[in-house]
């Protein structure tokens, strides 16, 4: 029977961990893209990140609206992303070395205001139901999808058609590329990355919210463990593309549910290296798909880590 | 930009010998006034967030004061601290002179100690300790300079941006010592803690006399000494700087650029290596999780802080290390969260860096000659 | 008696529960206990539902002792952190009491303090002074695989696919004799019970404890429990699948209001405050205290919704057994690869110090150590 089958069951929990794991990927990635599109890259969004996931959760446990709770993750995100992008235009002010600051404050205020937040329950998001056809529990359950999901897919798609297609699009494209060239257009450089790195920081905040409030659904301390770090590793790998944010986000997830699903067949000699695969597979992606000669396919031009 | 260049001399005209010194005096006064006054900002901002919070700032810095530096034992708990940041913010300045963003050099740290107690295992029975700390080291060199150096490598030869790789290698680093202490390397006396066999409490390096500072920070003095020498005063550091300052001017020139990153990340992760080497030998006696406490990454705030120069590094370590130190007390006394240290250590990140934004700006430190 | 005082060594020859005493040196400097201020070092957050939470209750009942002052610190790491905060209590608090409450705290920093300060008395709460150790250091420790056995025979009584799941930090002795004495419970009364059980490799990392609950669950079990340093996560996710679940270290009732069944959970305000009036009496503290049901250093969490009658019948008996000594690891049991550990007949006792040094899971629980 197919519920019998080892490789199965692994392969089925690689699908359910995907679609878990992968939205604070997915919206940290996506809200970097853009960031990174137009020229700037916030190593804060981890700070940002944890943020929200903690003022998310305190809001949700004040009001009972989680959805609340995300829209004011957003806005702190955009806040972070405001101070990023207001200092990182100040001359001789390094973009990468603000974002590391930045990274370190926003964990801190959201260690130190979230004490009281670990203790209380706060309302967490609600799922939709997509498994009512099969009757398999572990498929039905791989198919409790979480809206945040399905509008992080929608979001990947707008900004991929956006960015390519509309006037704003390639207004953030140009300052990405070349500011002399966007200031000879008569763009406002600064203030296109100011809004891009708010807008980048609000996609964070969204995403850590999603992690106090639907997966794993509470607030500690320890949530993250480097999430936010690692979806800019993801932006790189996806080339700022969107769409392959997007997959990159489903493809660290499920690498991330390997370990455990592994476990739960009864393979668990050398578990550590399996809870470490989403980071060796990254390095291998990275190593295998650059090249020293060429500069990345789709790499804004301003941008200081790939220059 | 502190050199005094012709130009500059000229236009002071023929001043007097007394003149000209103050004048260069007052414009490398800048370097140490700058970040005073920016510690001074920081500490502005912070009072304000502690009276919104109904704290006391006087409170908290005079506590700050006495757990970090107002007793003996407060300084040496300081500098206790302090020691394994001085490595770790090494293993940021060396490549950031290149222009690289190292933030994995607590990957370096664990391997660097798992190396070092690992090497050491065979060793135990019957090394003499002057034979086996050596060695010890040298492991610890080797695998931390390989681990980073396999960064710069990929940098150079493969165009993986180093700040994500070096990242991503922490998280290996951690997952090779959890495999290798819970399984080949572990110690079946201790079931309950994981760890490698202790190397032996005679074979432990000991304190400075007359305190309980361990030897580790004295080498991390004169390491930053050397690697100041080495970026400031050799063809190697000049090199160095030229390709950090312009990548493809010092291709242009023909600079051995990737020799030079890969060296300079080797040096970054024997630096590091050699805090997971003291973590080893000076305080654990064994390698096990403990490793992983985070010094790597405070190392960054202080490299970034000391604008990655090796003598500046000692004592931003210092000054952090008290601020560490005083953390408890501050916990204690004054009923708020640890967390209160990380927020103030990311508030004077921030406004240090922004101070970099004013540097040859403010009138004061300029020459007459520029005005 | 409501304490008792052990030595381990004297235990191996002593059959009954072991109430053999071991006294410490003196107390020069604690002859009154007037103005005792003692220090308690964390190493997570105090409110983490789990082990640092449960230290923290304890130390909040300590505060309520008249005279008695208490300093704390969280989130202290096992590194030369740890020495300086207890030597900075000492030093700038003027603690005399001091307890460490990680495992790793103990060697050597404990150790090393406890040579450095003799007048200060130093506790640390895991199984691990000896007499090779300095007399004014010691040991407290709450047997707590005597709770994850009850909570065995309440979950083996709960499931209905004989599948119970655990999520578990690091393989090492303490985890895997709660591991096995979860089994054990839910063998005695359900003898087709497993336990499968998940290592996630780390303390505290809830992203993956998640995934390790929801692969559980996906796998069959219907119950879960978990050791873990805060067991929120384990608890919600098995609330949210809609299965049955049992705590861990501290009170997780309020987190599964439909699904909790009970836990097991220290009770070390008894040393705590046991430890405070010994020094009120000017009596000396044990170097080594340990215990569980008999001398209330473990409890069971009172029962939630998820606990049938039947489960709480069996529980409640098993605990009575377990206080009066009955023995847990009672034969036939073979280790996971099949080489026998007690014969049919035979038994270890509750407090026999081979089960401290357990490396081993038992034959039942699904899932390797290595």
């Amino acid at each position: 029977m197919f519920e019998d089958s080892a490789l199965a069951t692994v392969l089925l929990a690689m699908f359910a961990g995907a679609i878990r794991v992968s939205t604070p990927f997915l919206f940290v990635s996506l809200g970097e893209t853009l960031t990174e599109k137009s020229g700037r890259i916030n190593l804060g969004l981890e700070g940002t990140l944890v943020f929200g996931a903690m003022s998310g959760y305190a809001i949700s446990y004040h009001t009972g609206s989680p959805w609340l709770g995300v829209l004011v993750a957003g806005l702190c995100g955009s806040c972070f992303g405001a101070l990023h992008g207001y200092l990182c235009k100040l001359p001789k002010v390094n973009d990468i070395a603000i974002g590391i600051a930045l990274m370190l404050f926003g964990t801190g205020l959201a260690f130190f205001f979230g004490k009281a937040y670990i203790q209380p329950q706060a309302p967490r998001l609600p799922s939709i139901s997509f498994g009512f056809w099969t009757d398999m529990p572990a498929l039905r359950q791989a198919l409790e999808i979480n809206p945040l999901f399905l509008l992080g897919i929608v979001l990947a798609f707008v900004l991929w058609w956006g960015l390519k297609n509309t006037r704003w699009g390639l207004t953030v494209r140009t300052t990405g590329d070349s500011a002399p060239a966007a200031l000879a257009l008569g763009i406002n450089v600064n203030q296109v990355r100011l809004l891009s790195t708010m807008v980048g920081g609000f996609f964070a905040g969204v995403g850590g919210s999603f992690l106090s409030l639907y997966y794993p659904g509470s607030w500690t301390e320890g949530l993250s463990s480097g999430q936010g770090l690692m979806a800019v590793a993801l932006v790189i790998f996806a080339r700022w593309n969107p769409l392959y944010c997007f997959l990159a986000a489903l493809l660290f997830g499920a690498a991330g549910a390997l370990g455990p699903a592994l476990q739960s067949i009864g393979i668990s000699r050398g578990y550590h290296f399996f809870n470490a695969a989403p980071y060796i597979m990254t390095l291998l992606i990275m190593i295998a798909s650059t090249s020293p000669k060429r500069s990345l396919k789709g790499a804004p031009g301003e941008l200081s880590i790939t220059k | 930009m502190v050199d005094v260049t012709k130009a500059d001399r000229m236009a002071v005209g023929q001043g007097s010998a007394l003149a000209d010194t103050l004048d260069r005096f007052r414009r490398s006064s800048e370097f140490v006034i700058m970040p005073i006054l920016a510690l001074i900002v920081s500490g502005l901002l912070f009072s304000i967030f502690l009276l919104a919070l109904g704290k006391s700032p006087a409170d908290f810095f005079s506590l700050v004061w006495r757990g970090g530096f107002g007793t003996s034992f407060s300084w040496q708990n300081t500098l206790v601290r302090s020691s394994p940041l001085i490595f770790t913010a090494l293993c940021v300045a060396i490549p950031a002179r290149l222009g690289l963003v190292i933030i994995g050099g607590e990957g370096a740290l664990v391997l660097g100690g798992f190396a070092a107690a690992a090497i050491a295992i065979p060793m135990i029975p019957w090394a003499p300790s002057f034979l086996l700390l050596p060695v010890m080291a040298l492991a610890a060199i080797i695998a931390g300079g390989i681990w980073i150096g396999l960064v710069g490598a990929l940098r150079h030869y493969r165009g993986v941006n180093e700040t994500i790789a070096s990242l991503l290698l922490f998280y290996i680093a951690v997952s090779i010592l959890n495999f290798f202490v819970e399984g080949a390397l572990r110690d079946p006396s201790d079931p309950n803690k994981p760890s490698t066999m202790p190397i032996g409490r005679d074979n432990m390096i000991g304190a400075i006399p007359g305190t309980d500072v361990h030897w580790g920070l004295v080498f991390g003095i004169v390491l930053a000494t050397l690697l100041y020498l080495l970026m400031n005063r050799t063809t190697f550091g000049f090199a160095a700087r030229i390709t950090g300052g312009n990548l493809r001017a010092a291709q242009a020139q023909g600079l051995p650029v990737g020799k030079l990153m890969v060296i300079s990340c080797a040096i970054a992760g024997a630096c590091a290596g050699l805090a997971g080497f003291f973590e080893v030998a000076a305080i654990h006696g064994k390698a096990n999780a403990s490793l992983i406490a985070g010094y790597g990454f405070t190392g960054i705030l202080v490299s970034f802080l000391a604008r990655h120069n090796p003598l500046v590094i000692v004592p931003v370590a210092i000054f952090l290390g008290g601020i560490a130190a005083s953390g408890g007390l501050i916990q204690r006394r004054m009923d708020l969260p640890d967390a209160t240290v990380l927020v103030l250590q990311g508030l004077i990140f921030v406004v240090l860096l922004v101070s970099e934004t004013f540097y040859g700006r403010l009138p004061f430190f300029r020459s007459k000659g520029d005005l | 008696m409501s304490k008792f005082e052990l030595n381990r060594r004297s235990l191996l020859k002593s059959s009954a529960a072991g109430l053999l005493g071991l006294s410490a040196a003196g107390l020069p400097r604690l002859a009154s206990a007037a103005g005792l201020t003692a220090g308690i070092v964390y190493v997570g957050p105090r409110d983490d539902f789990g082990w640092n939470q449960a230290h923290a209750v304890a130390a909040a009942a300590l505060k309520e002792v008249p005279g008695v002052t208490v300093v704390e610190e969280e989130n202290v790491p096992e590194t030369i952190a740890v020495q300086k905060s207890m030597e900075s209590m000492i030093n700038l608090d003027g603690a005399e009491l001091i307890f460490a409450t990680s495992f790793g705290y103990y060697k050597p920093f404990v150790l090393d303090l406890a040579a450095k300060y003799p007048d200060v008395q130093f506790r640390h709460a895991a199984p691990l002074w000896t007499d090779a150790d300095p007399k004014n250091a010691g040991s407290y420790f709450g047997y707590l695989d005597q709770a994850h056995y009850i909570d065995g025979v309440a979950a083996g009584l709960s499931t209905t696919t004989n599948k119970l799941g655990f999520v578990a930090a690091k393989p090492i002795g303490t985890v895997l004799r709660n591991i096995n004495s979860f089994l054990l419970g839910a063998k005695k009364v359900n003898p087709d019970a497993t336990v499968q059980v998940i290592f996630t490799g780390e303390w505290s990392m809830p992203v993956r404890e998640a995934e390790a609950a929801n692969a559980l669950v996906d796998a069959g079990c219907d119950v879960l429990t978990c050791h873990v340093d805060g067991p929120k996560v384990v608890i919600e996710t098995a609330e949210s699948r809609g299965i049955k679940c049992c705590g861990h270290n501290a009170s997780q009732a309020p987190l599964a209001p439909k699904g909790f069944i009970t836990g097991a959970e220290y009770k070390w305000a008894t040393i705590y405050k046991m430890f405070a009036n010994d020094l009120a009496e000017g009596k000396t503290l044990p170097n080594f205290t340990g215990g569980g049901f008999d001398v209330d250093f473990v409890q069971s969490t009172p029962y939630g919704a998820g606990a049938s009658e039947a489960a709480i019948a069996a529980a409640d008996a098993a605990r009575a057994d377990v206080k009066a000594g009955k023995p847990i690891f009672t034969g036939p049991i073979n280790k996971q690869d099949g080489t026998p550990l007690l014969a049919a007949g035979a038994s270890l006792d509750n407090y026999d110090p081979s089960l401290d040094q357990t490396d081993y899971l038992i034959e039942g629980v699904v899932g390797s150590i290595t």
